[in-house]
């Protein structure tokens, strides 16, 4: 097994220093797809979070009997089922909402976060650090979609969670939404500027 | 008198001085001010004693041509659409440069603002690539995009496109075309249709209001809705050269552009190859679409001269696909890459009703081709030129 490491820093680690979308850069195309507003960002936070929690767990309870060579089949499996839980429970009680997101509930599935968590750390650990190591990046990568979500609703929709707050005197004296915010390559030039913030703050992530 | 205000107060600056901090700013205002002290006058890649301040400033002066003239017909516009008819060629001017004033001053406030505070910042000299596009971003924008839109564009493209690459000579784009883009793609309601190109209200007592039913589409906005009748008027080749046709403020007219690209070929400033196998794109591109004419792609009606004329490829081809920065460098790929310019920018124009013109798409998509373009020419220079050796040996 590999180093200890405290259940605190993994459960919290992958909020900054190991964040799984801007230091990692997994996941970035799901950023790209459902940011356009801020609600289907916070839904699809959730679900990830979710999805990871619990396959972590469970590839961590199964992880001495699964044989070596066909890990990453089982390891889709136990996704795959996870999510169209999670996409079913979606359809039912959110309909608008998984009607935004159409398939990329579905491409869960194949969001590089969940293969790398359960590859690095779910088939070394136990089930309680797998759980929290799931919150956390499932969390770190909820955190990123939200905030570009919540730039990009704000200045393309002059709204937040479909809640008009750019006042209406703005629009009178000439302001105008920023269309290219709803288009996708905003979202990536978004998650470059959180990046760019985040590497000021933590000097030692700067690479030359 | 300048020079010796400048010479008094320069101690001020040098290492140790009280304003150390800006000693960016006085230095830019210096040269900017005197040809500098310290040109480079050796060194094997020197070709003249030219700096980068003395060629922006020629490509601005080329530009000048196109900027009264821009005056003129944005005042002309104006006068015509709001139904004044007894005006002199004085008063259009006069409402055509109250017009464009406030915006190339924001533009420049905006860009020199940022360029100012990142020198500051970096400690490094102020560079003066903004020189050239704080002037070409007003002119290659409708008349009437609000002033704030430009600022914010110009912000956008300054620091994400120059100053995030490196600043002044590392940028991948043209930072004055990805302005217009970005204004494009973000208020597409403001830079299209009938409404944007002609300016609609009176300014300092000159000109008048426009009514709402008037339409003042440009010639290829017209084209690409399917009117296409006034292609075969007589004249109408002559007023799109000329350039008395409603359209982007400093673009209209052909022949202006034409002097100033003289004067660029003259100082030798823009490479006469990307210039010249631009206009032979357009007209190849012209020709072949013209050639399979269908009515489903109205702009194909146009003839390849006229292709030329009208909107934004002219502007283009003189004074943005020869960005020294962004466009290709090496001999054969100056070709390669003003040909492709060209054939892309009517290929969009004609067969993309969404966008009237593609100049400036074309433009930047070469810009993103241009470091492969360069990498295969020489590359080839190298392949030929070790088959030779081998051969000789």
């Amino acid at each position: 097994m590999a180093e200890k490491i405290s259940n605190k820093s993994v459960l919290l680690n992958p909020f900054s220093k190991n964040n799984p979308v801007i230091v990692q850069v997994l996941g970035i195309c799901s950023v790209l797809a459902v940011t356009a507003k801020l609600e289907p960002a916070i839904v699809m936070g959730i679900s990830v979070i979710a999805v990871l929690a619990f396959s972590n767990v469970i590839i961590s309870l199964i992880r001495s009997t699964i044989p070596t060579n066909i890990r990453i089949i089982v390891q889709l499996v136990v996704v795959a089922g996870l999510v169209v839980i999670v996409d079913q429970l979606l359809k039912a009680y959110t309909y608008d909402v998984s009607k935004q997101l159409s398939v990329f509930i579905g491409l869960i599935i194949t969001n590089c976060i969940l293969m790398g968590r359960l590859e690095a750390f779910a088939m070394a650990n136990k089930p309680w650090p797998s759980f929290l190591d799931g919150i956390g990046n499932g969390a770190g990568y909820a955190l990123i979609l939200i905030i570009v979500g919540f730039f990009r609703e704000l200045l393309g929709s002059g709204s937040l969670l479909g809640y008009q707050v750019v006042p209406q005197w703005c629009y009178e004296h000439g302001y105008v939404n920023n269309g290219l915010m709803i288009l996708p390559p905003m979202a990536l030039i978004v998650v470059a500027c959180i990046i760019w913030i985040h590497r000021l703050v933590n000097k030692d992530l700067q690479e030359d | 008198m300048l020079r010796k205000y400048l010479d008094k107060i320069k101690p001020n600056f040098e290492p140790g001085g009280k304003l150390h901090a800006f000693h960016s700013v006085f230095d830019g205002m210096e040269t900017f001010l005197y040809t500098p002290r310290s040109t480079s006058s050796s060194g094997v890649h020197i070709h003249d004693s030219i700096d980068s301040k003395r060629v922006m400033i020629i490509v601005v002066l080329a530009l000048i041509p196109s900027l009264i003239f821009g005056m003129y017909n944005t005042g002309y516009q104006n006068f015509i659409a709001s139904g004044i008819s007894d005006y002199t060629m004085w008063q259009a001017l006069a409402y055509g440069f109250l017009a464009i004033l406030p915006r190339i001053i924001v533009t420049y406030a905006v860009g020199l603002g940022i360029e100012f505070i990142v020198a500051q910042w970096r400690g490094e000299e102020i560079q003066e690539g903004f020189l050239v596009t704080g002037i070409l971003v007003p002119m290659i924008c409708p008349i009437e995009t609000p002033i704030w839109m430009l600022a914010v564009a110009t912000a956008f493209s300054v620091i994400f496109v120059k100053e995030v690459f490196g600043g002044t000579g590392y940028n991948v784009f043209n930072v004055a075309l990805v302005t217009r883009a970005f204004l494009f793609f973000a208020y597409p309601a403001q830079m299209s249709g009938d409404k944007a190109f002609i300016a609609s209200e009176p300014i300092c007592g000159l000109g008048g209001y426009i009514s709402d039913g008037f339409s003042g589409a440009t010639p290829l906005g017209l084209i690409a809705n399917g009117t296409t009748d006034f292609i075969n008027q007589a004249g109408s080749t002559w007023n799109a050269f000329l350039g008395l046709i409603p359209g982007s403020f400093g673009e209209t007219s052909t022949l202006c552009i034409l002097i100033g690209a003289a004067l660029l070929l003259i100082t030798g400033i823009a490479s006469w190859r990307i210039m010249l196998s631009v206009f032979v794109g357009g007209l190849v591109m012209g020709w072949i679409a013209n050639t399979f004419q269908t009515p489903l792609y109205p702009a194909s009606s146009l003839s390849p001269i006229d292709q030329l004329v009208y909107g934004g490829f002219a502007f283009a081809a003189v004074f943005m696909a020869t960005d020294p920065v962004t466009a290709a460098r090496t001999g054969l790929g100056k070709y390669i890459y003003g040909f492709l310019v060209g054939v892309i920018a009517i290929l969009i124009r004609v067969y993309n009703n969404g966008y009237p013109e593609g100049a400036m798409l074309a433009v930047l998509l070469m810009n993103a081709f241009a470091p492969l373009i360069d990498y295969c020419v020489v590359q080839a220079n190298i392949n030929r030129r070790m088959r030779r050796l081998k051969a000789k040996a």
